[in-house]
């Protein structure tokens, strides 16, 4: 009989002995990630809405839809939204750059999320100023991680 | 250098003079994000499309940075206004500088 790698993880996680061989980011690396995108500038919370299912039985493929508040005009439009997790082995997922052509500032896709963690979304305006909005997700079944 | 990946993109055919007008683009792709590994405890290698560019008659509309939490196959989907009839192209682009592009054409009245 052989030992399959598999089986011997998954013996040794019940033992509570599992080597943690991929690390997840933090709450705090995602706070570096939004640092690092804002500089010294302040974070004002709304006008942005993300919207993830509050409960995702699969996280491989989760359907995120980011929409932010503004007219979209030559003069005050959406230049940038960043979305990052907390519980992913790498905070960024996406980041969309809008035009005054955009004529909405929504964006949709499909992303993985690893556990159960809060989501970032950081609209920067075309003033400069930034926006924040989260959404906070429980994951059944994680991506990112499982063996092929 | 071209990379052929097989891509969808949908953008209604027809449209009035400022219509908003919703685009979805898919492209086949594993997106692997580098931390899997296979059945012999071998790291799959990162494979990932990178940059996501829809050009408008040749005027960039929206561009997307693609990370390792995007979903294989990745879809986007977005909005740009109606101005005039042409042609929308879509660029992805991976990590080695590999591109594919798509073309679709729109009708503006």
């Amino acid at each position: 009989m052989t030992i399959q790698r598999r089986d011997c993880l998954t013996w040794l996680s019940a033992l509570g002995l599992a080597p943690h061989s991929i690390a997840f980011a933090s709450p705090d690396q995602a706070k570096l990630a939004i640092q690092t995108l804002v500089g010294d500038k302040i974070v004002q919370t709304g006008r942005v809405i993300l919207d993830i299912p509050p409960l995702i039985e699969n996280g491989n493929s989760v359907v995120m839809t980011l929409q932010v508040e503004s007219p979209m005009t030559q003069q005050d439009y959406v230049k940038s939204v960043h979305v990052l997790a907390e519980g992913n082995p790498l905070p960024h997922i996406l980041s969309a750059y809008f035009t005054p052509r955009s004529g909405r500032a929504q964006v949709m896709s499909r992303v993985r999320l690893a556990e159960n963690q809060r989501v970032w979304a950081i609209a920067q305006m075309s003033n400069g100023s930034f926006w924040r909005g989260y959404a906070d997700t429980l994951v059944t079944t994680s991506a990112c991680t499982e063996e092929r | 250098m071209t990379r052929p990946l097989r891509t969808i993109v949908t953008v209604p055919p027809k449209a009035t003079r400022g219509q908003l007008i919703t685009v979805r683009a898919l492209a086949q792709h594993p997106m692997e994000n580098g931390f899997r590994h296979n059945e012999n405890g071998q790291r799959i290698e990162r494979d990932i499309l990178t940059d996501f560019i829809c050009l408008y008659n040749s005027i960039e509309v929206f561009r997307a940075k693609l990370h390792t939490g995007i979903a294989a196959n990745p879809l986007i989907e977005f909005n740009t206004l109606a101005i005039e009839s042409g042609e929308l192209s879509f660029e992805w682009r991976d990590g080695d500088g590999l591109s594919t592009i798509a073309k679709a054409r729109i009708e503006v009245v």
